[in-house]
């Protein structure tokens, strides 16, 4: 019996000449592994900042937030807090009108008044450096240098907020908790509080947050804290959240991105499986003669597989290895490509245990999957050596094969595993594994369906070199499934990716263009309203739009008031007020929605539907001159949902002090992607027409430079009136998604890399097949120009077909997003979708022809050679 | 050395391994080109041709026999035969070659790829392959040597009445003695030197000493 020394000695001596081609095999695990060791050691990473920069993130031990004032008894609170000495410090934030009267250009920013001591931890940076500590010496803003380029502003300059005029003081360099993307929307404006006042901009009806940070004493704990002031800060509406739920809000939300990152990872791990088979596969083809002459020279047959699994492990090792290093090169990426999305800083670090993960996992990957064509060399007879030809009939073995059925069972278990070691839950794991089994069945049958069609649409009318590139897909040992299942993932990944945004920025455009207005101004006083519509109509503009805003509280629905609409259960079972039909439809537990019960209605009053809403049940008050019973009003249906309220409910509204008790005659579907103010309450004008509002003017302004000078105008007239350039908006969501794309379009370039090991594989697996048919063809005079041809016409077919498999499922996945998430029509993108196809297209023919250049190389003396 | 091989003659090269006969073959069929010295196909100098111009004249003047037959297995019987004549972009290309696969005796077999034919089949099949472009000369490179002897004289007496038949010159290499003698003139090599060159009394097969 040969010792295990002996057995290793002739596993390494034997791959003397196939070690570099089964490395190029197992390399197609490398970008899986470092797919995950990216995701893993990333996450990693981003958890641990979050732990170790949680209350800087926050600013402070604790944080109460309100969407309104403060009542007396928080301020109460917040009094005896002080003189506990616990530090108070606080922000007020609402969007406005910032104006340089320099320039005289207006943007809409988000101000952010603060008292000095802001933030308790944390550095809020800014250049020059040391500017926030001095902001609060004077009239000082500090800005966005977005905004400044906006503006045509410097540091230096006046700037207009309502009334009050400050300094820009410098620019804001970070934020701790502030998402980079945010400032895309609305850029920040800080100023000191104290001169909040001097502004006016904090009229009737502006919407404006309050967040104000504690910093507690060792007196007092976060959850002393809590069991102190819970009630009341619950009853007055104010929210609390200690540092350490931060923390976890937001490693929950890192988990799930990782999660999210993980399924790519995985099905990137599990096509390099695939690559790995495949290539495996041709290996195995070529050692038939030398399995048969060491069978015939007294290896077993059991020698013989352990002699190629050792080398398949070595191999599968080093192929992770590299993945591993890729791994770490991918983490010092990713924080670059996310970090307009997280809120913190993040500290790459090495992460030992996610490398040795991706390790592990990899060798196991690449072991299974080669495992699956290596037991095939146990079929080898020492016969064989007795026959010229190897073929693929030397592998043939039993019909059931005990052993071949084991690793198909391993390779499903080893999947299973991985999904759900990845998932919170075991069913949600399962349903990883699924989707992603599911994914890579459908593209290889997408895949097999598309090749076998190839074939049957060649004719002979055809151009020779067309039909020898078909024909060359189907030579032996051919892996053309796997290639085109490799670039058909990358393909869908990617197409996907373009199709959906491109459908979301088609929807963007055509709800501007739908509009007709151009220009919204909101925050507009009840006094304002007559004459700032005159004034824009006497500028020769139109009014698309004026409408009327009334905010407003629930008070009770039917007869449940206060804390009743807050328990609904116990309240229900008592009065069964709400509709049967409606139960365990609103939230968890088949209670209201909390939040619903707490926001401010924005409502208005109007006696006719808008072109973006419909009605879907009962019947929209139409106006007249019915007087009698209460005034009628209409809901948004999904938030009459969670409100858990139907047609003849009757809801009381708190408008401003005053109660106003409606009844629900109708429900409406509103389409909330439109520019146009739309609402989830719409009263009878009769309701609400006495109430103090204010309005929402929608305007048509054309011309060039119109819409900023417009802008100047109104703000000089009406400091409090804000205004949006709605094109500017568009711009702005084009922005957004361009940096959501960006960071997506990582993920997916790194699938559409995926391809590239396993084409590699591909080509070098049919590397002698290709040679030999090269030569021949030249043998049997063909030129070297011919014979590019026929290679041509092959990557292109495999580049075409895989693209094709791609774009395809791509179609059909982004239309899924787009009715199922987005919930909005999709229309196939046919040019993003054509690009990505002639990407790939163009990798397949270059890899393969670098790859393939050997042939022209060769002189055709080697066929007779070979012979 | 030098030697002339007329039009229409049937040529055997012979001599033990490594004697330079593959060697031979591809600088006559220019496969190759000669580091010194020059050869002549049908009038054309092969070294000053480039390699495409040489690929051109195979296709136009020359056709190959192997001895492993080199089939292309993703191409059925019918197209491996049609190739030669595709490459020249010849539109009579399948009815030629489903004539000459008659002519083998593979008439019924022209739709089975490589691997669902015999060996003897196989080389039929090249050999029809090698006839498709009619050429002036054909080079057969040990075709017998994968074949049994039964089926390898049957595949000898294909050759010999292609070339009786269109008056193509034969040139055969093989290290077959026997087979050898089935040729007009006998070319013997070792160690890259022309040893003998004579000529064969038709029906006197003579297996002469090494």
């Amino acid at each position: 019996m040969m010792k295990r020394a002996q057995l290793f000695a002739l596993a390494w001596r034997e791959s003397r000449t196939a070690r570099r081609r089964l490395l190029l095999y197992m390399s197609s695990i490398s970008l899986g592994v470092g797919a995950l060791v990216a995701i893993d050691s990333f996450a990693s990473n981003t958890q641990r900042s979050v732990r170790e920069q949680a209350r800087s993130l926050l600013g402070g031990d604790l944080a109460l937030s309100s969407r309104t004032a403060y009542t007396k008894p928080v301020l109460a609170v917040l009094d005896s807090l002080r003189h506990e000495g616990v530090g108070v410090t606080d922000v007020t934030s609402f969007a406005s009108m910032a104006l340089v009267p320099r320039s005289g250009l207006t943007r809409l920013a988000q101000i952010q008044a603060v008292t000095p001591g802001y933030p308790f931890y944390g550095e809020i940076i800014t250049q020059p450096a040391g500017a926030w500590a001095q902001m609060q010496q004077g009239r000082n803003a500090l800005v966005d240098p977005s905004l400044l380029i906006a503006l045509n502003a410097q540091v230096g300059d006046t700037l207009a907020l309502g009334f009050a005029r400050f300094v820009i003081a410098g620019t804001l360099v970070s934020v701790p908790g502030d998402v980079g993307v945010s400032t895309t929307i609305g850029p920040r404006v800080y100023i000191p509080a104290r001169y909040l006042g001097e502004t006016s901009l904090l009229n009737f009806g502006s919407r404006s947050d309050r967040k104000t940070l504690l910093k507690l004493t060792t007196a007092l704990t976060p959850a002393q804290f809590i069991f102190r002031f819970k009630t009341t800060l619950e009853k007055e509406q104010v929210r609390y959240r200690t540092a350490a739920e931060t923390e976890f809000n937001l490693t929950q939300a890192i988990d799930q991105l990782r999660d999210f990152l993980s399924v790519i990872g995985l099905v990137a791990l599990l096509l390099g499986g695939i690559g790995v088979a495949s290539g495996v596969n041709a290996f195995v083809m070529r050692k038939i003669d030398t399995v048969a002459i060491l069978r015939c020279l007294g290896a077993t047959s059991g020698q013989v597989l352990t002699i190629y699994l050792l080398q398949a492990v070595v191999m599968g090792l080093l192929g992770a290895a590299f993945g591993a290093v890729l791994g770490i090169g991918l983490q010092l990426g990713l924080p670059y490509v996310l970090k307009d999305f997280l809120p913190v800083d993040v500290a790459v670090t090495l992460e030992p245990r996610a490398l040795l993960t991706g390790l592990l996992v990899g060798v196991w990957v690449a072991l299974v999957f080669a495992l699956k064509p290596l037991i095939a060399l146990r079929n080898v007879s020492p016969l064989q050596t007795l026959r010229r030809e190897s073929d693929a009939a030397a592998l043939r073995g039993a019909a059931f094969d005990p052993l071949r059925v084991l690793v198909g069972v391993v390779i499903v278990l080893s999947i299973a595993t991985l999904g759900i070691a990845r998932a919170e839950t075991p069913m949600q794991g399962l349903g990883f594994a699924t989707a992603i089994a599911g994914a890579v069945a459908l593209l290889y049958g997408a895949a097999a369906l598309l090749s076998a069609s190839a074939r049957m649409m060649v004719r002979p009318s055809w151009p020779f070199v067309l039909r020898q590139g078909v024909a060359s897909l189907y030579r032996p040992g051919n892996q053309t499934r796997a290639v085109v299942l490799a670039l058909g993932f990358g393909v869908f990944l990617m197409s996907t990716v373009y199709q959906v945004q491109d459908n979301l920025l088609r929807t963007v455009a055509v709800k501007l263009d739908a509009s007709k207005a151009n220009v919204l101004f909101f925050d507009v006083q009840d006094d304002q309203g007559a004459p700032l519509d005159s004034m824009i109509r006497a500028k020769g503009f139109g009014i698309a739009q004026r409408t009327p805003i009334v905010p407003m509280k629930i008070v009770a629905i039917n007869s449940l008031v206060g804390d009743a609409l807050l328990k609904p259960q116990d309240a229900e079972a008592d009065t069964g007020a709400a509709p049967r039909s409606e139960r365990g439809r609103g939230g968890a537990g088949g209670g209201r929605e909390r939040w619903v019960l707490r926001r401010e209605f924005r409502s208005t009053f109007r006696d006719s539907l808008m072109p973006s809403e419909k009605v879907t049940e009962g019947r929209f008050p139409t106006g007249g001159s019915r007087t009698d019973g209460l005034p009628e009003v209409s809901l948004d249906a999904d938030i009459a949902k969670s409100l858990r309220v139907g047609i003849h409910d009757t809801i009381t509204w708190d408008v401003q002090g005053v109660r106003v008790q409606t009844k629900v005659t109708s429900l409406r579907a509103v389409n909330w992607t439109r520019f146009e103010p739309n609402f989830f309450a719409v009263f009878e004008s009769r309701a609400l027409a006495k109430a103090p509002k204010q309005y929402v003017i929608l305007a048509d302004v054309r011309g060039e430079g119109a819409v900023a000078r417009l802008q100047r105008d109104v703000i000089m007239r009406f400091p409090n009136v804000a205004s949006l350039d709605l094109t500017l908006v568009q711009q702005t969501i084009g922005r957004v998604l361009d940096k959501v794309t960006t960071a997506i379009r990582f993920m997916a370039g790194l699938s559409l890399a995926l391809g590239i090991p396993v084409l590699f594989s591909a080509v070098s697996a049919t590397r002698r097949e290709r040679l030999r048919e090269g030569v021949l063809l030249k043998v049997l005079g063909a030129t070297r120009r011919q014979v590019g041809r026929v290679m041509l016409a092959e990557y292109l077919l495999l580049g075409a077909l895989g693209s094709a498999a791609g774009v395809v499922l791509s179609v059909a996945g982004a239309w899924g997003l787009m009715h199922f998430v987005f919930k909005q029509p999709f229309v196939p993108a046919m040019l993003p979708a054509s690009l990505v196809a002639l990407l790939m297209i163009s990798l397949a023919v270059s890899i393969g022809m670098l790859t393939g250049r050997e042939v022209f190389r060769e002189t055709p003396m080697a066929a007779l050679r070979e012979g | 050395m030098t030697f002339t091989v007329p039009d229409g003659a049937f040529v055997a090269i012979v001599g033990p391994s490594g004697s330079g006969k593959t060697t031979l073959l591809g600088l006559l069929a220019g496969l190759d080109v000669a580091t010194r010295g020059t050869v002549l196909l049908d009038g054309a100098d092969l070294s000053t041709l480039n390699e495409d111009r040489r690929a051109q004249l195979r296709g136009e003047k020359v056709g190959f026999v192997f001895q492993s037959f080199q089939l292309i297995p993703t191409l059925t019987a019918l197209e491996n035969v049609q190739v030669p004549l595709e490459l020249r972009g010849d539109d009579g290309a399948p009815a030629r070659a489903r004539e000459l696969l008659g002519r083998v005796g593979l008439g019924d077999r022209a739709h089975h790829f490589p691997n669902q034919l015999s060996g003897g089949e196989q080389q039929r099949v090249a050999i029809a392959r090698a006839f498709s472009n009619s050429p002036r000369l054909l080079f057969a490179d040990e075709p017998t040597g994968n074949l049994d002897s039964d089926t390898g004289a049957h595949i000898v007496e294909l050759l010999e009445e292609l070339n009786r038949e269109s008056g193509t010159t034969i040139i055969l290499v093989t290290h077959d003695l026997v087979l050898a003698h089935r040729a007009q003139r006998i070319i013997r090599l070792a160690d890259g030197v022309v040893v003998s060159d004579t000529r064969v009394e038709a029906g006197t097969p003579t297996v002469a000493a090494p």
